[in-house]
């Protein structure tokens, strides 16, 4: 199964973008691809590398970079929804790129599951 | 329409300016609409009210952005957009009380509706 991902939410406050970061890992594991990750409203700011939690807790953002950079998944932060949230290219982690709503039209169309991550 | 058009849905369940669900779930429509896809917008939940008529947000600084929902279907050629009759109902809403005027389906219509579908968003 091919699957695309979109996440609604930020880091820490909702387990949204724990709950589609698990889920990725599972899917992987049992042989399926992910298509794309979409990070879109605040789920933007699951991509920053100035986030720094307490050592004794997940680090969100380290998470999922070494999940694209080691499965090479297409990680894509919305411009628009970025630019909202002072994200941009200067903080922007490694594995995250930005890009425009259409390539989530794309994965919608593309995938043969897109689940969203949500409140 | 392409011929190689998905069915992809679009939910609102989520009411409108307490949160940016349903403003980025509209622009997703636009998007879409611009791909020439099969696409279905469904108003379920709290969504159906983001279609009540005389709402004003001027006075808590965010933009109202009903207008695009009403250009859904002369400006955007989306056609299929359906509301949920007891969402509507359980709200004390009549379909004469809404900017735009969607089918109103009930629940096991947008069960049917909703297996038809490839992919959807939820907004």
């Amino acid at each position: 199964m091919k699957y695309g991902i979109l996440i609604l939410e930020g880091p820490y406050q909702h387990e949204a973008s724990d709950s589609a970061y698990q889920f990725a890992r599972a899917a992987l594991d049992k042989g399926h691809e992910i298509a794309r990750v979409f990070f879109y409203q605040d789920g933007v700011l699951n991509s920053t590398k100035l986030m720094e939690p307490q050592s004794d807790d997940r680090h969100i953002q380290k998470q999922w970079s070494a999940l694209a950079t080691e499965n090479e998944i297409d990680f894509v932060v919305c411009v628009a929804a970025a630019k909202r949230r002072g994200i941009n290219e200067e903080v922007v982690a490694e594995g995250f790129k930005i890009g425009g709503l259409g390539m989530l039209t794309d994965l919608a169309i593309e995938a043969d599951r897109l689940i969203t991550f949500r409140a | 329409m392409n011929e190689a058009a998905q069915k992809l849905m679009i939910v609102f369940r989520t009411a409108p300016y307490g949160t940016i669900y349903s403003y980025e779930g509209l622009e997703n429509v636009v998007m879409m609409a611009a791909y020439e896809q099969d696409l279905t917008v469904l108003f379920i939940d709290d969504g159906v009210l983001s279609l009540k008529k005389g709402m004003d947000s001027s006075a808590f600084g965010i933009k109202d952005f009903s207008p695009t929902f009403k250009a859904l279907e002369p400006v955007y050629d989306v056609e299929k957009i359906f509301i949920d009759k007891a969402s509507l109902e359980s709200r004390g809403l009549s379909l004469d009380e809404l900017i735009i005027q969607p089918e109103l389906i009930d629940s096991d219509q947008v069960e049917k509706l909703m297996e038809e579908q490839r992919n959807f968003m939820m907004f």
